[in-house]
């Protein structure tokens, strides 16, 4: 058991009403920005909440927030950029489908899946088009260049949408979930079905597993410095080594926040080797990994549901977070 | 903690009034909101009711259990459903004809995000009586249907003479004796037959009695589907029951469709009462033995080339 945090960031923290499922939180430049599964794109002003309802009376699935447009995919089947003064616009329409996954890469590209179909958008809006040997999970871009990584049933792909290649594969058996890119493109990371991370090191395909965890790993989160992937799904942060080269083989993660609820969002900060971690039971707490000092965020508030988004803005001064019961927040750090 | 959502699985070879009843329970005035998980839309079409296309995509779980697959794409619908409370108070997943009932079944214990929030309520199949004969000849979809169903809708009996509905009737019971079986034309029933049913849930577990049309009409072809059923009067010993039962459906998993029991534990004032689906097992101590009440063990198995003969001996051994 960890002792409790001896500083509290709580006197900083402004509530925000939000009353619906917050999918996922981020800023457009300053501004605090949340997508609502109910459909709503919330942008929090400094006069007020602005609502808006992309997707008319459908639900949102999944969102991905920029730092310039917040990118969401409906129930409807509609692909929507939503920009700050409320304006937004259909960039793709799959009539009749969910929209399973959706990512996009800072310098423009973006991508969707709807069941085996993957669309790929260039920064100049030229659409490429890929079917997956199953149903595609999780989408995400690879650091450099246009090439798109996404996980399925039995491994994950790496697509260069511009080329008529085939698809690069990585394979491991069973059911694959979320996808993570490290951010200096050596590792791909999946989350899988049996409560596992599995990793692959690209130059090679080596194998990694990481396993031991009592729930599915949802969140990851890595370090501003490429060094630590940090991982949800466990009591404490589990946080992965990949500076050498051979990313986590054979090394223990760090752990930390210990606490007697399971985690279910981290986020590391954008420049220090500090990380946000969220709980099933909406408690919230910044970790530093150099001396494991903890400061509370967050009190858990009974029926406020778990933290299901966290997010920093790019100069870590602020952070805004959300659960599955309609709470939300602002940090500023003093 | 709210309550868990209930989800009807809708089985039912093509052309047995599947979307028949699915049309009628969506229609008929009882005040309830559905999703519905289908397999082609056009079909279903009800304005109030959310209809969610799925890909109906089988996976094994790496757990080392051959026979434990689930229905990815209806953990992610689930979860995309879940979000967002209070839109409906019931799941129907309508499955294609040619499906199997057992990933979508085990899909609702194997999930751990998916269990948290909903529970398996029934199995409904729909079976044509006009032409079952016929689908149990070439369809092994069809008896597996049969066989998984928790209710059976025997549907179009206005096509058919009595004694072609007692014929085929008795067909069904040769493969599945405890379903709960209603008659109907055009896949007319009420919502709480096919609804609200409970079948996984262990305290509904009441009493295990077959319904043989005759005495004696017990159908054992060894490599066809069908149902072994035995009654050990007295005690049982569960240091001896438990790990046969594990050992059995860890072994003959891919061959046990279902199983249900009611057991007398020696020293136990109350009854253990337990449910399967091929390898994913459920038990729990349920009520007291009433006074009255007879103490003695019931246990029924439904599934391939099931040795009666072998079960018995090993059930008998587990005796206190």
């Amino acid at each position: 058991m960890s002792t409790a945090p001896h500083t509290s960031l709580t006197a900083h923290v402004m509530p925000i009403d939000i009353g619906e499922h917050v999918l996922r939180s981020g800023f457009i430049g300053q501004q605090p920005v949340l997508a609502l599964a109910d459909g709503q794109v919330v942008f929090v002003k400094e006069d007020g909440l602005t609502r808006t309802l992309p997707h008319g009376d459908a639900a949102i699935l999944v969102a991905h927030i920029q730092h310039d447009q917040v990118l969401t995919g409906g129930e409807d089947g509609r692909v929507i950029r939503s920009l700050p003064d409320g304006s937004s616009s259909e960039l793709g329409h799959e009539k009749g489908r969910w929209i399973d996954a959706l990512t996009a890469s800072p310098t423009g590209a973006m991508a969707w899946s709807t069941g085996k179909h993957i669309t790929a958008r260039d920064s100049k809006g030229e659409m490429r088009k890929r079917e997956a040997p199953s149903t595609v999970q999780g989408l995400a871009f690879l650091p450099k260049g246009y090439r798109l990584a996404y996980s399925h049933y039995n491994g994950a792909s790496l697509w260069f949408p511009n080329s008529e290649a085939t698809p690069d594969s990585l394979e491991w058996k069973g059911s694959h979930i979320d996808i993570s890119t490290s951010p200096d493109g050596r590792f791909v990371v999946t989350s899988m079905q049996e409560n596992t991370l599995h990793g692959w090191r690209l130059s090679d395909k080596k194998d990694m597993r990481m396993s031991g965890y009592p729930a599915k790993i949802r969140s990851l989160s890595w370090s501003h410095d490429g060094e630590w992937l940090a991982t949800s799904g466990a009591e404490a942060a589990v946080i992965w080594p990949f500076k050498d080269k051979d990313g986590p083989m054979g090394k223990p993660p760090r752990e930390c926040g210990v606490r007697p609820a399971k985690i279910t969002q981290v986020a590391f900060h954008p420049n220090a080797l500090v990380l946000a971690i969220g709980y099933e039971d909406n408690c919230i707490l910044l970790c530093r990994l150099t001396d494991a000092a903890e400061l509370l965020v967050r009190v858990p508030v009974k029926g406020q549901g778990s933290i299901t988004a966290l997010a920093w803005d790019k100069t870590g001064k602020r952070m805004v977070f959300g659960t599955s019961e309609g709470a939300a927040g602002l940090l500023t750090l003093p | 903690m709210s309550e868990k959502i209930p989800v009807t699985v809708l089985t039912g070879y093509l052309g047995a009034g599947k979307t028949t009843l699915l049309n009628r329970i969506l229609t008929e005035p009882h005040g309830k909101k559905f999703a519905v998980v289908v397999n082609e839309f056009g079909e279903v079409g009800i304005d109030n009711d959310l209809v969610v296309g799925a890909d109906e995509e089988v996976f094994e779980m790496n757990n080392g259990c051959i026979c434990c697959t689930v229905r990815g794409d209806l953990i992610r619908i689930i979860e995309g459903l879940m979000r967002r409370k209070g839109r409906f108070d019931g799941i129907i997943v309508e499955t294609t004809g040619l499906a199997d009932p057992a990933p979508v079944a085990q899909t609702f214990f194997v999930d751990q995000d998916v269990a948290e929030k909903t529970r398996l309520d029934a199995v409904v199949t729909v079976v044509d009586a006009k032409w079952l004969g016929e689908r149990l000849k070439d369809a092994p979809e069809a008896r597996n249907q049969i066989a998984f169903a928790d209710v059976i809708i025997l549907n179009k009996i206005d096509l058919v003479s009595p004694d072609e509905l007692a014929a085929v009737e008795a067909q069904i019971r040769a493969i599945n004796p405890y379903a709960t079986l209603h008659r109907t034309e055009r896949s007319a029933v009420s919502l709480d037959a096919v609804m609200g049913r409970n079948a996984f849930d262990l305290d509904r577990i009441l009493d295990i009695e077959p319904d043989f049309l005759e005495p004696g009409h017990h159908h054992h072809h060894s490599a066809e589907i069908g149902s072994v059923a035995i009654t050990v009067p007295g005690d049982i010993n569960p240091d001896k029951f438990m790990p046969w039962i594990n050992e059995f459906t860890q072994t003959h998993g891919p061959d046990i469709l279902r199983c249900k029991g009611i057991l007398s534990f020696m020293n136990e004032p109350k009854r253990f009462v337990f449910q399967g689906v091929h390898m994913i097992l459920d038990g729990d101590l349920q009520r007291d033995w009433k006074p009255d009440e007879l103490r003695q063990s019931k246990i029924v198995f439904i599934g391939r080339k099931l040795d009666r003969a072998m079960i018995e001996k090993a059930v008998e051994a587990t005796r206190a």
